[in-house]
């Protein structure tokens, strides 16, 4: 089946792209893997008539690690490089997981992180995972740069905060401390090419034996990927035993109203979300 | 507006330049207009793996990426591992070991592999499994696929000792 018609731009510098995107408005779309791309538009789900593709902006595709900042992905890194990197399974390896449970090895060798949380799908991988640790996403505008914090990232169902003309250069995740563990768990019936029934993502930290800091977030259970705040001050203060992790993963169930579709009943997604809850926290415990 | 580009790439260790439409994906290009059909069209959405092909030694969908992104870059296809006439270990296991029915996901499967066995020429099985998990074959069953490529494995690093 032929694509619909659409034309191809290809500049070679942020600003020329930003500029691009402003002046064409809605009827263009930023392209870096496409993967998420071509088959919507082959199934006409969306129209573009123009493709910006920002691969042949230079710098654009980095992984590195700052012990201050964090790891830096660009917006060209692919997932294929995230869950592969040695640098990221060291350092952060819930999001050398994260990236790894995405479709096949051919869509993560095109598909890169920000692409993922562009798209804004209810269900993408990246998303809890970024949420849980803090992420910082970096966007470049067409007349300034700006981070935006991924709270506030996510507006709805393939929305995000991204102003006209605005297109992300990277991402940003905060280190983690030797007391700090991170984990994300993905539910889903086959372990490839399968979208999230839902998803936990935890990030935790443990001063002498008592959690004094939670983060919790969960993916497929709302419009967006969400936060689990009731679940997270379960937690903190708390030693870390069976009991406090089963509250805390009644009250990360409780606190979402998923729908019923056709990869799950919303019943069974609430449920789900109390046993990998309780399987992330304990997860991110053992690789403190 | 434009609907063409010109591109030029490397496809199978030969340069080819080409005037190719804004909406062209790779795949229609290799069977359309270069007519390297062993590349196989299945779902056009990225989740069979039938139309792998190499994208500057990664395995790639090539329905999911358009003929005009190519320009600069190395493609492989199927035609192009065989070497002075010889089958790629590869794929003369994949005959050997019946590793085929219909022989729909066959040049995608090989490709995956390659790609697999280019990085990491002692795979265990999960890593072959987690290789090809991209593909779809609707016949074999993967056990005759996966042994088809540990031997493969078995007779290139013999062959490299």
């Amino acid at each position: 089946m032929v694509l619909p018609q659409f034309e191809y731009l290809a500049p070679t510098t942020i600003g020329e792209a930003c500029n691009l995107l402003l002046e064409l408005g809605s009827s263009a779309k930023v392209m870096a893997g496409a993967t998420d791309l071509i088959p919507p538009m082959r199934d006409k789900a969306f129209t573009a008539e123009y493709l910006i593709d920002i691969k042949k902006i230079p710098g654009l595709d980095y992984l590195e690690y700052d012990e201050k900042e964090g790891l830096k992905i660009g917006a060209l890194t692919t997932l294929r490089t995230i869950e592969t990197s040695p640098l990221v399974k060291e350092k952060n390896p819930a999001t050398a997981h994260a990236a790894k449970v995405i479709a096949s090895t051919q869509i993560r060798a095109k598909g890169t992180m920000a692409g993922n949380i562009c798209n804004a799908s209810p269900s993408c991988d990246s998303g809890p995972n970024l949420l849980a640790q803090g992420a910082k996403i970096l966007v470049q505008g067409p007349n300034k740069d700006r981070v935006i914090a991924i709270e506030d990232f996510f507006l709805g169902v393939k929305k995000t905060s991204l102003e006209p003309g605005e297109i992300v250069t990277g991402i940003v995740i905060p280190p983690l401390a030797e007391n700090e563990a991170a984990a994300y768990i993905k539910h889903a019936v086959r372990k490839a090419m399968d979208l999230a029934i839902i998803g936990v993502a935890v990030k935790i930290k443990v001063e002498n034996g008592i959690c004094t800091d939670a983060k919790i977030a969960l993916g497929a259970v709302a419009t967006t990927p969400i936060r689990a705040p009731k679940a997270e001050e379960a937690l903190i203060g708390k030693e870390l035993t069976d009991d406090v992790i089963i509250k805390a993963s009644e009250e990360a169930m409780n606190s979402c109203n998923p729908i019923s579709d056709i990869r799950a009943s919303a019943e069974y997604r609430k449920d789900m979300i109390r046993v990998f809850t309780k399987r992330a926290i304990k997860q991110a415990m053992e690789s403190l | 507006m434009k609907h063409k580009h010109s591109i030029s790439l490397i496809i199978n260790g030969d340069p080819v330049e080409a005037i190719v439409k804004d909406n062209l994906t790779l795949l229609d290009f290799l069977r359309d207009q270069l007519f390297l059909t062993g590349t196989k069209k299945g779902c056009e959405e990225g989740e069979c793996g039938a139309c792998t092909v190499l994208l500057d030694g990664k395995p790639v969908n090539s329905c999911c990426t358009l003929a005009v992104e190519c320009d600069g870059h190395d493609i492989v296809t199927v035609e192009g591992i065989a070497k002075n006439g010889q089958l790629h270990p590869i794929q003369r296991q994949f005959i050997d070991k019946w590793a085929m029915q219909c022989g729909y996901c066959t040049p995608g499967m090989i490709m995956s592999a390659k790609a697999l066995l280019d990085v990491n020429p002692h795979p265990t099985e999960l890593e072959i499994r987690e290789a090809i998990e991209g593909n779809l074959c609707r016949c074999t069953g993967y056990a005759k696929i996966v042994e088809a490529i540990q031997a493969a494995a078995a007779e290139m690093n013999w062959e490299e000792e």
